[in-house]
């Protein structure tokens, strides 16, 4: 639940934040010949999507193996009791 | 051979393969035709989740807009994009181990009230529809320029071949057929960018190449568009909040599709079809993956022909507009009207530019092909008499409604290749891709408008003794009678591809994402807050966006274009609940435990149990 709601931070940064409400202070800058607002808002903000997708299929499985391993464990002291 | 033949074979081609699919992947009972048996591979489920949500509006209507509009084309990619992360990290994981087969199934025992249920079918309905008709009027778009038929028939072809394979192969057949069509969009989305991309600067990462320099003058291709943009009167191409679009619409658009994305029918019920929770995350890792590819590319096709229009114009001689503009012309999506010089005689030559001057037009949605023959025929008199007789057609043409300066936006990434002056194949391989994206979209949706009215009412309101045979029979029946609707819309446009499919958004966003939120996250809301806060949302944002686009009345809430409007609608769903529930009661014991549940992480890697 802290990871989604991390990534969802992330997400309104990224998206909402570099790509709109900041958009006109961040056009100052030049990112790969874009200026740099245009650029969270036209590629920047979808490839950080793509990332936090990636992050959180990763990270959940990871966890759903440590919850199995913990079930296990505690499955495995009864049988030894 | 010629572009046309090539249309014919790369189409033919394209639909046996979706045809062939279908009939391999054709199923027997519900589960397979709504879920398609929950043993999709977590890829293919991802492809096939990128193609359902692909649309015509994606593919042929957002590169178009985003070349009009900019910077704030931008609230699409992100809005289209970030809704997924919502619906991903949000709304999937739990939807999913609910076991619930719709979302008006979700809410329906969620809330436990069949009023609730009903409610949130009928605005999965509206929803549906709307975008379908979208996917419709896309259909029609490609088979009016390449097939060179009325736009009306193009739409009834596209109403029988997707009838077919929809009610052949239910879900499995679909999504199979969807992996196919990914393929054949993407494939057509790609090759002509690329090969602009590299005619043009040399460049052939479309991506870099849209911020590279030209070839031709050295300077930068952004540089350059803002440049024109500014010679010629229009709002600068990559300044931010520049023009009508500024920065609290360019905010709450993009929330809106965020939010509807996230809350749209069709692509939620894409997470039930794979077999476990872990898979369903992945399927959604990939469907994202896949379609930034398309996304990632589409502000280069955007930038790229919005340079061509201008390069094309440019360079016309007197009285030879360019091939894509003679081409389109026919289908009546672009319109030329000369203006007069001091002599009072024309110039022979295409001005697009902002205000007054303005020559290049596309008919709006207030005015006939009949008012438009018209209208040009007096114009011409207008010309011929050096302004004396007949009338000047660009200022009926001014008016809202009416008509909009430059060529129709949908037009844009089929125009592009003949723009760029590739190769005949390539323009045809284009429309095949259109296709492919407008049947991908249409078909998932059909089942998802066949699967609300069957289960969600039929079977669960009306019929609950209903056998497996015979909801599978109305099924089909119920995807014909959609068709048909569906079709009817695309034949009457509401509007715009990209802009009534937003509508759809809109009100994805104002009813379904709220309702949705408060079911997984707030145990407390019972069904009267939930219902009141559906109806609130759903009315306020469909009373303003027929009152300012249908009745032209004023953006009275704090100047918010109709797109951008689900996201106070929103607002207004979530507050509405919010303030009843203290008032309210409670919700059952058995929906506090079905709250419970659906939030427990997953112990094992089975499926949860389906509730029929």
């Amino acid at each position: 639940m802290r990871l989604t709601i991390g990534l969802l931070v992330v997400w309104a940064i990224a998206g909402l934040g570099c790509g709109v409400l900041l958009a006109d202070v961040l056009n100052e800058y030049t990112f790969l010949g874009f200026p740099l607002g245009f650029w969270f808002a036209q590629q920047g903000a979808i490839i950080t999507f793509v990332v936090l997708i990636l992050i959180y299929a990763l990270a959940m499985g990871r966890f759903d193996r440590k919850l199995k391993a913990q079930l296990q464990q505690i499955a495995a002291e009864e049988d030894a009791s | 051979m010629t572009v046309q033949q090539y249309t014919f074979l790369f189409v033919g081609l394209s639909f046996s393969l979706y045809l062939l699919i279908a009939w391999r992947a054709r199923v027997r009972d519900t589960g397979g035709f709504y879920v398609a048996g929950r043993g999709v591979p977590a890829i293919a489920n991802g492809i096939a989740t990128a193609a359902d949500w692909m649309s015509a509006a994606s593919f042929l209507s957002m590169a178009g807009l985003i070349s009009f509009m900019g910077y704030a084309g931008g609230v699409y990619l992100m809005g289209w994009t970030g809704g997924f992360v919502l619906l991903a990290l949000l709304l999937a994981p739990y939807l999913r181990k609910s076991g619930r087969f719709t979302v008006p199934d979700f809410v329906g025992d969620r809330f436990e009230s069949q009023a609730a249920r009903l409610v949130a079918l009928v605005c999965a309905l509206f929803i549906s529809f709307t975008y379908v008709a979208g996917q419709m009027r896309g259909v029609g778009i490609v088979f009016a320029r390449f097939l060179e038929v009325d736009i009306n028939i193009g739409v009834v072809i596209g109403m029988a071949i997707v009838f077919v394979y929809a009610t052949l192969g239910g879900m499995k057949g679909i999504t199979y057929t969807q992996v196919a069509q990914y393929w054949v969009l993407i494939v057509a989305f790609l090759i002509p960018v690329v090969a602009i991309s590299s005619q043009l600067t040399g460049q052939p990462v479309p991506q870099l190449g849209m911020g590279s320099e030209l070839t031709s003058s050295g300077q930068r291709l952004l540089t350059t568009l803002d440049q024109i943009h500014q010679d010629l009167g229009f709002p600068s191409y990559t300044e931010a909040f520049d023009g009508s679009w500024d920065k609290i619409n360019v905010f709450c658009t993009a929330l809106a599709l965020m939010a509807g994305t996230a809350g749209l029918p069709h692509v939620i019920v894409r997470f039930y079809t794979v077999k476990n929770v872990k898979a369903a995350r992945w399927s959604g890792f990939w469907a994202i993956f896949f379609i930034a590819i398309l996304y990632l590319t589409a502000p280069a096709t955007a930038a790229f022909s919005r340079y061509f229009v201008f390069d094309s114009l440019a360079t016309m001689e007197k009285d030879q507009p360019p091939a894509w503009f003679e081409e389109w012309e026919q289908s009546g999506l672009v319109i030329w009207l000369d203006g007069l010089d001091e002599t009072g005689r024309s110039d022979g030559k295409i001005a697009y530019r902002a205000g007054d001057k303005n020559e290049l037009f596309c008919p709006g949605k207030g005015i006939t092909a009949g008012e438009v023959a018209a209208l040009k025929a007096a114009h011409a008199q207008w010309l011929k008499s050096s302004g004396k007789d007949g009338a000047d057609g660009r200022i009926i043409l001014r008016q809202k409604g009416k008509g909009k300066p430059g060529p129709d936006r949908d037009i844009m990434v089929l125009a592009l290749p003949q723009m760029a002056g590739l190769a005949a194949w390539i323009i045809a391989l284009v429309a095949a891709g259109g296709l492919a994206a407008a049947l991908s979209t249409a078909s998932g949706l059909l089942l998802v408008i066949s699967s609300s009215v069957v289960h969600d009412f039929y079977y669960r309101m009306i019929r609950p003794t209903a056998t497996d045979r015979e909801r599978l029979r109305l099924s089909r029946i119920a995807i014909g009678g959609a068709v048909v609707i569906a079709g009817l819309f695309g034949i009457y446009p509401p509007g715009f591809v990209a802009q009534v499919v937003a509508f759809a958004f809109g009100l994805a966003s104002s009813s379904f994402f709220p309702v949705l939120v408060l079911g997984i996250f707030a145990v407390r809301v019972g069904a009267v807050p939930a219902i009141a806060g559906m109806v609130c949302g759903i009315g306020f944002t469909a009373s303003y966006i027929l009152s300012t686009v249908y009745f032209d009345g004023e953006l009275w809430c704090f100047g918010i274009k109709p797109e951008g409007i689900g996201a106070v609608g929103m607002v207004v769903n979530f507050a509405v609940a919010g303030v009843l529930t203290p008032f309210c009661k409670p919700p059952s014991a058995e929906a506090r435990d079905l709250v419970r549940r659906i939030r427990e992480p997953e112990e094992d890697d089975s499926a949860p149990p389906v509730v029929h």
